[in-house]
């Protein structure tokens, strides 16, 4: 029992992390249709940003969020500006491949100014832990679960009740149509990107602070795929219940069967998903015509 | 040698269905097959040994121009589908003891199989969705060589060296003649795959790829049975890269799950890109290039070694940085590739004086 319980707040840190991660994925996706597989990526320019104005600056916790927060939305701009904008209307092929190069670029620029050994950085949320039911539960965690469970519910609130939200969700609906009520859509596609980078951060610094700064955040990165396979390329509640559920399921096979194949399960649950409903739980079937 | 690619002017199908139309054409095409004739005798063994890595890569590249530049499929498991190649024909030559050229048969045929099996997927997804669906079939088999499990891969060594190329009696000699020998066996493969790709695409089979990249439900209403259309192009793509990776096998004499990562994947995709996409050439053009490029990189970093040491300390980094930057500015700015410039050169060169 006590593994179980212990197991099931690992897999839910991990799953809200990753349900962030997916979050920003989602954005892009539903707001210009790129797929980004430079999400990854964003979570560790995040989290070495974060890194670099914590210990490196010695700023105090508030002014270096701050600092992620601006570099973050930054990074996200000028990316959407230099480098998706000229590829409008470009097959998807080609959509595909430049984000690629991108995560390539970010990747290899990280490591060039940062090196490959893990950063440690002083810890954030409290590392004790907690007796509960039989179980010792890390505190930090709880914490993980919270914070994400409060930024996804901000998120949501944004896209529900704000200006900028809804114009959001009516870019995504329809450009032409939401273009002619007076929404400005770069200004749209600008932030859809900006919000997918902060999203990024706040997980790149979630997960550093439960494991270590390292190269190895990209490759959890990689994982927004299955997540967002299977809610749904184009479903909020969607990174949700994907996230949680990849989360649960690689800590649960990592615990019970093997701790090796866990890192493979997300991308078996991604091929037999992509088998039987190719458009995940939530996703909007696609009908097309020539 | 003027009047070119605006004058011609077929008068028969077999004309238009020819590989080489004009003059100039057959001057350039003998201008290549000297300079490959003269290039193992002028070469020194570094040299060689980049244009026999260039060889290989090409095989690769023409493969899966095959499959994204002419089908519209995007794969990003080619370094799967390589390491299928790679470890199937060093498993058969040298634990179960075949002749050589029919373990690289049998492995052709294997990554054939393998390759269509991934492609399954494709039937029903396409673009983005294809594009995860080959990222997880990188991942599992990554996953399958790296872990090795229960050690029926590589015996529990995490390698597996292979034995020199041996065939009939003729063995490759030692470092001082091995470049030249693997020359002769690497050169004529990669112009018959090239050929080989070349008239794929002058027949119904090729066509019906083409128009499925570009309209696979228009194609599909005029009569392309698309899922043999799309099967065929991953098998035909898989066994032009598990070709490539039986080579690497062969050739390096030691295979490793480190050389067919998500980055080589990303590196084949890099070529056909900055080589062009949907063309021969292009994967040609590509190939060189992008083998060429870190060597390059390399030299340019061991000379300014001494001003500038950290260069040389970041290598790998810089690498991979440039060719992320390589593939964002091809796409912005060229996405037709090398093939596209080479292309205009020719018309300038053809038109001038005039623009156009």
């Amino acid at each position: 029992m006590s593994t179980f319980l212990n197991l099931l707040i690992y897999g839910l840190a991990d799953g809200a992390i990753l349900a962030l991660a997916a979050l920003g994925f989602v954005l892009i996706y539903k707001a210009t249709g790129v797929i980004n597989f430079a999400q990854g990526e964003f979570l560790l320019v995040g989290a070495y940003m974060f890194y670099t104005a914590f210990v490196v600056l010695q700023l105090p916790l508030v002014v270096a969020v701050v600092f992620g927060v601006v570099v973050a939305t930054l990074l996200g701009v000028l990316i959407e500006r230099l480098i998706l904008r000229p590829m409008v209307g470009e097959s998807a092929i080609s959509i595909i491949m430049v984000t690629i190069g991108l995560s390539m670029f970010l990747q290899a620029v990280v490591q060039m100014f940062y090196g490959t050994s893990p950063k440690q950085q002083p810890a954030l949320l409290p590392r004790d832990s907690i007796t509960f039911l039989g179980a010792t539960v890390p505190l930090n965690r709880l914490f993980v679960i919270a914070i994400a469970a409060i930024v996804l519910t901000a998120f949501t609130i944004f896209f529900r009740r704000s200006r900028h939200g809804i114009a959001m969700r009516a870019v995504a609906d329809d450009q032409q149509a939401a273009m002619t009520m007076g929404i400005s859509v770069r200004r749209i596609f600008a932030m859809a990107w900006a919000l997918a980078a902060i999203s990024a951060l706040i997980a790149g610094v979630l997960l550093g602070d439960i494991s270590n700064v390292d190269q190895n955040l990209a490759a959890f990165g990689l994982l927004v795929f299955p997540v967002v396979i299977l809610g749904g390329l184009d479903s909020v509640p969607g990174t949700i219940v994907g996230g949680l559920t990849i989360g649960l399921l690689s800590q649960f096979v990592s615990g019970y069967l093997d701790p090796g194949l866990a890192t493979v399960i997300p991308y078996v649950v991604l091929v037999l998903i992509l088998l039987v409903r190719p458009y995940g739980i939530f996703g909007e079937t696609r009908i097309e015509r020539v | 040698m003027a009047a070119t690619a605006t004058g011609i002017h077929h008068r028969s199908y077999t004309s238009e269905l020819k590989l080489r139309a004009t003059k100039a054409e057959y001057f350039r095409l003998a201008l290549l097959a000297v300079l490959l004739l003269v290039v193992p005798f002028v070469m020194g063994n570094y040299w060689l040994s980049i244009v026999n890595t260039i060889f290989i890569a090409v095989i690769g590249a023409v493969g899966l121009n095959i499959l994204v530049g002419y089908t519209g499929q995007i794969s990003l498991g080619q370094g799967g589908f390589l390491a299928v190649g790679a470890y199937s024909s060093a498993i058969l030559s040298d634990r179960i003891g075949l002749p050589t050229p029919l373990a690289i048969l049998i492995a052709v045929v294997l990554t054939a199989v393998v390759g269509t099996f991934f492609g399954l997927p494709g039937l029903r997804l396409k673009g983005l969705y294809l594009a995860i669906a080959t990222l997880a079939s990188q991942q599992i088999i990554e996953f399958i060589i790296r872990r090795d499990h229960g050690g029926w891969l590589t015996e529990g060594k995490g390698f597996i060296n292979v034995d020199r190329f041996e065939f009939l009696g003729f063995k490759i000699g030692a470092r001082a003649v091995f470049e030249q020998q693997w020359y002769w066996i690497l050169m004529p493969l990669a112009v018959l795959a090239v050929i080989g790709a070349r008239n794929i695409f002058r027949t119904g089979l090729g066509r019906s790829f083409m128009a499925v990249r570009d309209q696979d439900i228009a194609a599909e209403a005029i009569g392309v049975n698309i899922t043999r259309a799309k099967l065929t192009a991953f098998a035909v793509s898989s066994a032009f890269v598990g070709l490539a990776g039986a080579l690497t096998a062969h050739y390096s004499e030691v295979v490793t799950w480190e050389k067919f990562t998500l980055q080589v994947s990303i590196l084949y995709l890099a070529m056909i890109i900055v080589g062009g996409l949907g063309s021969v050439a292009g994967a040609v053009y590509g190939a060189i290039f992008m083998t060429i490029l870190p060597v390059l990189i390399r030299n340019v970093a061991n000379a300014v070694e001494g001003s500038v040491p950290f260069l040389s300390d970041q290598l790998p980094a810089i690498q991979n940085a440039v060719f992320g930057a390589i593939i964002i500015g091809f796409l912005i700015f060229e996405p037709r590739g090398l093939d596209r410039i080479w292309q205009r050169m020719k018309d300038y060169l053809r038109f001038w004086p005039f623009r156009y």
